[in-house]
C-alpha cells in the first residue's frame, strides 16, 4: 500500500469516486515533476562546482551565494535564445526529438521509492519498466541526430544505437543477479529486502551496472555520442534554445534516475540510520553522482572499438559469469548466513576482474580493430 | 605480474583527482583579487614626468606610429615649455621605443593594466592625463632606478618550496583567505 494508495482511499470517503481517483495521481505527478526538475537543477550546479573543484577552479561561484542562482541563469538564458531550425532537417521530427528524450526520463521515476510507500506507481515489474522505458531515450538521440540532417549529428545518432543496445544487455543482465536475490521485480521489494546493502552481496554486478548505466547516460568516459573533440556537439548541434535546454535536462535527469536507481537496486534505497529515509535517499543519489562526476573529470574518452570491445568482450561475459554464480549462491548457500556471500563474491569479483584484465589486453595494451 | 593492467592505473588517476579536491583553487578572482604585475612590465600606460621633460621630442621620432605630438614655445630661461603633450594610446602599441629614448627619463612605462575606455577619444591622453598620479605609476621597463621601489610580482605557483626539497614541486600560492565568495 502506498502512501499515493491511503490518499486515494481518504479521498474516497469524502469525494466522489472519479475525483478521489484523479487528484492522487495529479498530486503524484506534480510531485514527481518537482522532485526531478529541484534535483536536476542541483545535479547541474553540484557538477559545476564539483568539476571545477577536481579541476583546481572554482566553478561558477557569482550568481547569489556561492553562485547557486547560475544554473537559473543558464536556463533562462537556454529559453532566451533564438530556436534555430535548419534548413533541410526533418522539421517535426526534430521538434519531437527532445521530447522522446526527456519524457521516458520522467516516466522512470514513477518506480523509484523515495520513501518506504513514497512509490508513485509500485508496479510489480518494476526494473522491467525502467529497463524498458530507459532504452527509449535512445529513441529520442537518434532522431535527433537523424532530423538534424548534419553529418556529425548523424555519427553521434549511430554511435548512440551502438552504445545504447550494446550496454542494455550487461546491465539487464546485473540487475538480474539483484531480481534472483529478491525474488522480486518490485523496487518497493528490492529496497525491503536489502539488509545488507547488494553492492556487498554483489560487488562485481555493481560494478557492471554501474559502468553500463555510466555508458547508457552517456557521461564520460563513455560520451562518445556528444564528443566534442570529435563531433561538434554530437546529436544536438543543431539544437538551440528550448530544445537544447531539454536535452541538456534529459542528460541530468538521466543522471539523476541513474543514480537513484543504482541507490535503490545496490545501495539500499532509502534505507539507513537516524536520519529521515528521504535524506538517506538523496545522499546515495549524490554520492553515485559524485562518482560519476570523479570518473568524468579523471578519465580519457573512450575509443569507439574500446567502448565496443569493453561492453562485448568484458562487461557482458562477466556479467553472464556473476549472473551465474548469483544463480548458484541462491540455490545452494543457506539463507541464513549472508556474509559467507558476502566475502564468496568478493573474492570472486576480484578474480573475475583480475583475469578479464589480463585477456582484455590484445595487442600488448593496443586494441586491434 | 604487473599491475599496471588491472585497473590500478585508474585508481591511481582517480585518487590523483580526488586530491585536486583538497588544494586551493588557482583561479584568481578578478575585481576582487589583482595579481601584482612584473616590476619591468612593458605594459599597457605611459607615465609622464612635466619637471623633467625638457620638450626636445625625441619620444615623438622614435615612435614608430608617430602617436605622441608635442607641440612647445621658448620660455623665459631660453628653454622650451611644453604646450601640449599627447599621445594616442589607442593606437600605441607599447613597444616602449620613447621610453628607452628618452635622454632625460622624463617617460616611462605604466604598471596598470585596467585602460580600456568607452569611446576612442577617451584613449588620446593629453599631458594632465599622463602625469604620475596614485592610480598611474611608473614601472621599472628600462628605468632600473624605479625597479626596486616596486612590489614583487604575484606569482600563482610558489616554486621555490619545491627546489628545496630538490623536485619540481607546484605548491599553490593562496592569494586572500576570502575565496568563493559571490560579489
Amino acid at each position: 500500500m502506498t502512501l499515493l494508495d491511503q490518499f486515494r482511499l481518504w479521498l474516497a470517503s469524502i469525494w466522489p469516486e472519479w475525483a478521489a481517483y484523479v487528484t492522487p495521481a495529479i498530486v503524484g505527478i506534480v510531485v514527481v515533476l518537482a522532485f526531478v526538475l529541484t534535483m536536476v537543477i542541483v545535479f547541474i550546479y553540484f557538477e559545476r562546482r564539483l568539476l571545477g573543484r577536481f579541476q583546481i577552479r572554482l566553478g561558477p561561484n557569482r550568481l547569489g551565494p556561492e553562485g547557486i542562482f547560475q544554473p537559473i541563469a543558464t536556463a533562462l538564458k537556454v529559453l532566451l535564445k533564438e530556436d534555430i531550425v535548419p534548413a533541410k532537417a526533418d522539421k517535426v521530427v526534430h521538434w519531437l526529438a527532445p521530447v522522446i528524450v526527456f519524457v521516458p526520463i520522467l516516466l522512470i521515476f514513477a518506480v523509484v521509492p523515495l520513501h518506504e510507500g513514497a512509490i508513485f506507481a509500485d508496479l510489480n515489474v518494476g526494473i522491467v519498466y525502467v529497463v524498458a522505458i530507459s532504452s527509449l531515450s535512445a529513441v529520442g538521440i537518434y532522431s535527433a541526430g537523424w532530423a538534424s540532417s548534419n553529418k556529425y549529428a548523424l555519427i553521434a545518432a549511430l554511435r548512440t544505437v551502438a552504445q545504447m543496445v550494446s550496454y542494455e544487455l550487461p546491465v539487464v543482465l546485473s540487475i538480474l543477479g539483484v531480481v534472483l536475490m529478491v525474488g522480486s521485480l518490485s523496487m518497493n521489494e528490492i529496497v525491503d529486502s536489502q539488509s545488507i546493502p547488494f553492492i556487498l552481496l554483489q560487488p562485481l554486478g555493481f560494478i557492471i551496472f554501474f559502468l553500463g548505466t555510466v555508458a547508457e547516460m552517456n557521461r564520460c568516459p563513455f560520451d562518445l555520442l556528444e564528443a566534442d573533440s570529435e563531433i561538434v556537439a554530437g546529436y544536438h548541434t543543431e539544437y538551440s534554445g528550448m530544445k537544447f535546454a531539454m536535452f541538456y535536462l534529459g542528460e541530468y535527469g538521466h543522471a539523476l534516475a541513474y543514480s537513484s536507481i543504482i541507490a535503490t537496486l545496490f545501495l539500499g534505497g532509502w534505507q539507513g540510520p537516524l536520519l529521515p529515509p528521504i535524506i538517506w535517499f538523496l545522499i546515495k543519489v549524490v554520492a553515485v553522482f559524485f562518482v560519476i562526476v570523479w570518473m568524468r573529470s579523471t578519465l580519457p574518452r573512450l575509443r569507439v572499438d574500446q567502448l565496443m570491445a569493453f561492453a562485448w568482450k568484458a562487461l557482458l561475459p562477466m556479467a553472464v559469469i556473476n549472473l551465474f554464480i548469483v544463480a548458484v549462491e541462491v540455490l545452494w548457500l543457506p539463507e541464513a548466513l549472508p556474509w559467507i556471500m558476502v566475502v564468496v563474491n568478493f573474492a570472486f569479483a576480484g578474480v573475475l576482474i583480475l583475469l578479464w584484465s589480463k585477456l582484455f589486453v590484445p595487442g600488448g595494451g593496443r586494441v586491434e580493430v | 605480474m604487473k599491475f599496471e593492467r588491472y585497473g590500478i592505473g585508474i585508481a591511481k588517476g582517480m585518487a590523483v583527482t580526488f586530491k585536486h579536491l583538497f588544494r586551493p583553487p588557482i583561479t584568481v578572482q578578478y575585481p576582487e583579487e589583482k595579481l601584482l604585475v612584473s616590476r619591468r612590465i612593458r605594459g599597457n600606460e605611459l607615465v609622464w614626468y612635466p619637471d623633467k621633460c625638457t620638450g626636445c621630442a625625441t619620444c615623438a621620432k622614435s615612435c614608430p606610429q608617430g602617436n605622441i605630438e608635442i607641440v612647445t614655445h621658448i620660455g623665459d630661461e631660453n628653454s622650451y615649455v611644453v604646450d601640449k603633450f599627447e599621445v594616442d594610446t589607442g593606437r600605441c602599441m607599447f613597444c616602449g621605443l620613447c621610453v628607452e629614448s628618452c635622454p632625460y627619463e622624463a617617460l616611462a612605462m605604466g604598471v596598470g593594466y585596467e585602460r580600456a575606455q568607452h569611446r576612442r577619444g577617451q584613449l588620446v591622453l593629453s599631458k594632465e592625463e599622463l602625469q604620475l598620479s596614485e592610480a598611474r605609476r611608473p614601472s621599472g621597463y628600462a628605468r632600473p632606478k624605479i625597479e626596486p621601489t616596486l612590489p614583487r610580482q604575484t606569482l600563482l605557483v610558489d616554486w621555490d618550496k619545491g627546489r628545496e626539497e630538490g623536485g619540481q614541486k607546484l605548491s599553490l600560492v593562496s592569494l586572500t583567505k576570502k575565496r568563493g565568495r559571490g560579489v
